[in-house]
């Protein structure tokens, strides 16, 4: 375990923009053990993904190695020969993606990728990597190995092509492994089986790993050892249980300290009150899918309701309901105790400036074309009718409020902010319709720990101050922890189990309710280990239907 | 089967000098990585890169030989050449000239545009210039039969070879200068040709953004008749209706012109449609249009204000392919007869009236330049636009990264 596989000594990249080089990292050292597992971690923009494709002597367009040397089993990958190299990627070291589902090629079957490698690298003949690959189908626990490679990229769900594209690394069984954020864009349940299958296989052939992620709970379970950058610098790198238990440097400390933020408890809602949105009896359909069987919650001035459930559970078609982009085929929306017209465009102009939404994505959000003021500033003349000075007055204060400052951020473009800043906006943009109840669809999830707890703690005070109404759609329960009075959780289009946040995270719950809760990652390193034994290590995805 | 047999060998002589080419390469610089990693199909591009380059300086010394007939045989390639070098050296200083006058973004333009942009530019504003101020540059009016010259006279202005110093590109058929009549072709066929497209882009663009933010019927009915329109070939179905319009301008007594410009627009605008109703989908869905929605936006916000400053890269970059579809259609209109109606000069009427003197290209090339400069006209304002376009569309997927 002791000898060397991957070396790099000062290594400093650059980018390019603006026609200057930029530096991205600015001289980072990295060995790696055979057989040894590290989690790299930081914000993004902080070189980490660029570290890892220089860790294959690569580099993206637009960026260059400026200096430094990153030496593999002894050969220097940055002098060596394009034919040198095309022998090492794929077969010795190899790169798993973020988005498995834009690395495969949809037009074949996973098979007939999976055997590319090896069948091009001279390793194995292409029967026998089709065997090969099918029993590493099995070993990383997905369904069907022997027909599953037969089928094509999107017969496949996320989390399995994820493993698949695992498989794939695996074929010429390489001595490392590049994980780019592997799990980011998965559920929670998903997410278990992946990591769990990603860990074991790595252990079981010796695999050396660079695990890349932002998920400080995802890296304890995978990694042995943990770097963290900052800006292209590195902070600190440790054994993952020393840096768990007592990191030296404030900026680990901080990310660490993320998930400290919970609100107090409020008083119970009074039994009379008349609920400010009320949710009754809801069906909705796609043509004629049927995605929403009998939804029902009500939601009270001032609180935040946090609706819970993985992808394809009815979250976001249930605010699609509310918003009336999506006409219940049954059921009522009632507003302050009013029913609604169903169809927005049926509704007057007081009745939609009540209901506002903050999106999941602010880049989509916000309109690339409009400067940060027209973009706030339309809602305001829209509906307020506020013209000139009055509503650039309105402008600076609700820019104010999102702890922005006017005179710097009025004339700029969404693409000159960054991902938190942009998020805020899309706040803004629905504090300036003065609403009584704001929808939150994941506004965190594309966000940076850090960042997502600033975002958190303002909406928190917005409410406050305000008196908002939220309805919080997320598939992250420490969110939940962090924000929520209120828990709905959703599975298949149905309510499965509701009430306040104190109750919900108390046992006994709904077994749906309880392989969520189970499934979020925490920052003990065994928590995986143990979590896979407490379900049975052999089927952790049957395990999970068992309880249902 | 010699010549054949001549091929196989230049191809084997070229390779042969490619893989010596990258050996000693590889030898002199002692395994640069540039010589070690480069593949034999890059060298062999480099030799016979090389190889054409030296066909061209042999090609451009035969079309200044001494010995006519040698110098007849090259004359058009050694004009092209010359041509080359001119614009190349104009489009440097052009760009030298941008990079130094103007405010600071004209000049931050200036500093990244390509040479082939460059030059585009600085052909659409020399055409511009032409067209807008044809009455003042051109020496004789443009329907003016000149009393006392001859018809027919060779461009060139040489009296040895049957030219005339004073009338450089020569006269036509029934003796007009052809230096005006292509100045004035200038404003006729390319200002018609940028109404048409404005027009098109008009009807074209405002329904195919209809089609995406409405959906539903509306797109299909405005789909499907669009794809009707497109399934007959444009330029029968246009001369067709061309034919059609020439008995109603009579009638209504409106010049067959505007019959003209309507019937190309309509023609085009169901391309525009297209693209646009592409583009528009591809906004429609994002969040900020559904934000738009919900706030209770106007359908005339929701195109103007927050779809079309999104899709105005794609848009005017295919506004200056379809300006050169629309100008060359023109001038194919013209060229059968049913277009521009003479006296008014235009580039493919033109071509048409001195098409004959290009059997004469061989043995005496001068005379047969006359139909290929209003050709050359043409081509060269298609060339320039597309340049300014490619260079625009890398802009704007630059911009999307």
């Amino acid at each position: 375990m002791t000898d060397t596989l991957l070396n790099i000594r000062g290594l400093k990249l650059e980018g390019r923009s603006d026609e200057t080089w930029n530096p991205i990292i600015n001289g980072v050292d990295l060995t790696l053990a055979r057989g040894e597992v590290l989690g790299l971690i930081g914000e993004s923009g902080a070189g980490k993904s660029t570290l890892g494709l220089a860790a294959m002597g690569f580099t993206r367009d637009g960026v260059r190695i400026s200096n430094g040397s990153v030496e593999f089993d002894g050969i220097d990958l940055l002098t060596a020969s394009a034919a040198v190299k095309r022998g090492l990627l794929g077969k010795r070291i190899a790169y798993v993606a973020q988005s498995a589902a834009a690395s495969f090629n949809p037009a074949h079957r996973l098979i007939d990728q999976h055997v590319e490698g090896p069948v091009q690298h001279g390793v194995m003949a292409r029967a026998d990597s089709e065997l090969d690959g099918m029993e590493l189908y099995e070993k990383l626990r997905l369904p069907d190995p022997e027909s599953i490679g037969f089928r094509y990229p999107h017969q496949v769900s996320g989390g399995q092509l994820q493993r698949a594209m695992t498989a794939m690394a695996m074929a010429c069984r390489p001595d490392l492994i590049i994980f780019d954020e592997p799990t980011t864009a998965l559920d929670v349940t998903t997410q278990i089986e992946v990591l769990a299958s990603i860990r074991d296989i790595v252990e079981q052939f010796n695999t050396a790993a660079i695990y890349i992620t932002h998920d400080l709970a995802v890296v304890a379970q995978m990694a042995d050892r943990i770097k963290v950058l900052l800006k292209g610098d590195e902070v600190e790198t440790a054994d993952t249980r020393t840096m768990l238990s007592a990191p030296t440097q404030e900026y680990t400390k901080s990310l660490w300290a993320v998930r400290s933020f919970e609100r107090p408890l409020k008083a119970p809602v009074v039994a009379s009150a008349v609920p400010v949105v009320s949710v009754a009896n809801v069906d909705a359909a796609y043509g004629k899918a049927k995605v929403l069987h009998d939804v029902s919650f009500d939601m009270h001035e001032g609180r935040t309701v946090a609706v819970v459930g993985e992808s394809g559970s009815g979250k976001s078609t249930t605010a699609r309901c509310i918003t009336g982009l999506l006409p219940p085929t049954a059921g009522t929306i009632s507003f302050g105790g009013e029913a609604m017209p169903a169809d927005y465009r049926k509704r007057s102009k007081d009745q939609l400036r009540q209901v506002q939404m903050i999106y999941q994505m602010a880049d989509t959000a916000l309109n690339p074309r409009m400067s940060i003021g027209e973009i706030i500033a339309r809602p305001v003349q829209f509906y307020l009718g506020l013209t000139g000075k009055e509503k650039r007055a309105r402008v600076d204060a609700l820019l104010d409020q999102i702890e922005m400052e006017p005179s710097e951020y009025y004339n700029r473009l969404p693409s000159e902010l960054s991902g938190g800043q942009k998020q805020r906006i899309g706040i803004a943009r629905a504090l300036a319709a003065e609403p009584k109840f704001i929808i939150c669809d994941e506004v965190t999830s594309a966000l940076d720990q850090l960042v997502a707890e600033g975002i958190l703690r303002l909406l928190a005070k917005l409410q406050d101050r305000l008196g908002l109404t939220y309805m919080f759609i997320t598939h992250d329960l420490a969110t939940v922890r962090a924000i929520a009075d209120e828990v709905v959780v959703m599975k298949d289009g149905r309510v499965v189990e509701a009430g306040p946040k104190a109750e919900m995270f108390k046992p006994p719950h709904h077994p749906y309710t309880d392989l969520l809760l189970s499934s979020v990652p925490e920052m003990d390193p065994d928590w995986l280990t143990n979590l896979l034994q407490e379900r049975g290590v052999d089927n952790i995805g049957d395990a999970a239907a068992d309880k249902m | 089967m010699s010549a054949l047999f001549n091929i196989a060998l230049g191809v084997a002589i070229i390779a042969a000098v490619a893989w010596s080419f990258r050996f000693i390469g590889q030898k002199v610089t002692g395994n640069a990585a540039r010589f070690r990693d480069m593949s034999f199909g890059v060298a062999f591009g480099y030799v016979l890169g090389l190889v054409v380059l030296l066909w061209l300086v042999w090609a451009y010394l035969q079309s200044i030989s001494s010995d006519q007939a040698t110098a007849n045989k090259f004359f058009f390639l050694g004009v092209a050449i010359k041509a080359f070098i001119l614009f190349s050296i104009l489009a440097w200083l052009f760009r030298l000239l941008g990079r130094n006058v103007g405010t600071a973004g004209t000049r931050k333009m200036f500093r990244n545009i390509p040479l082939t942009a460059s030059f585009g530019i600085l052909v659409i504003i020399f055409y511009a210039v032409l067209a807008i101020f044809a009455g003042a540059i051109a020496p004789y009016g443009q329907d003016e039969i000149i009393s006392g010259v001859a018809a027919n006279i060779i461009p060139g202005g040489d009296p040895a070879l049957g030219g005339d110093p004073a009338f450089p590109l020569g006269t036509d058929q029934i003796g007009r200068d052809i230096l005006s009549r292509l100045i004035f072709g200038a404003q006729n066929t390319v200002g018609i040709a940028f109404a048409t497209t404005l027009l098109a882009f008009f009807i074209g663009g405002s329904l195919g953004f209809l089609a995406a933010v409405v959906g539903g019927w509306l797109d299909q009915v405005l789909s499907r008749g669009v794809d009707v329109l497109m399934a007959i070939p444009s330029l029968i179905f246009a001369l067709l209706l061309m034919t059609i319009a020439s008995v109603w301008s009579a009638e209504l007594g409106i010049p067959l012109t505007f019959f003209m410009v309507l019937i190309i627009a309509v023609i085009d605008s169901t391309r525009v449609f297209r693209l646009a109703r592409a583009v528009g989908q591809n906004i429609v869905v994002m969040d900020y249009i559904e934000a738009a929605k919900l706030r209770g936006e106007g359908m005339g916000y929701l195109v103007f204000k927050e779809i079309l400053p999104n899709a105005t890269a794609p848009l005017l970059a295919e506004f200056g392919l379809r300006f050169c579809f629309v100008f060359l259609t023109i001038a194919a209109l013209s060229f059968l007869g049913v277009g521009i109606q003479p006296p008014l000069a235009d580039w493919g009427t033109m071509v048409r009236d001195l098409a004959s003197f290009i059997n004469f290209a061989q043995f005496a090339p001068l005379a047969a330049t006359a139909p290929l400069l209003a050709a050359g006209a043409i081509a060269l304002l298609t060339v320039a636009v597309n340049f300014v376009v490619d260079w625009m569309l890398h802009k704007s997927s630059g911009l999307k990264e």
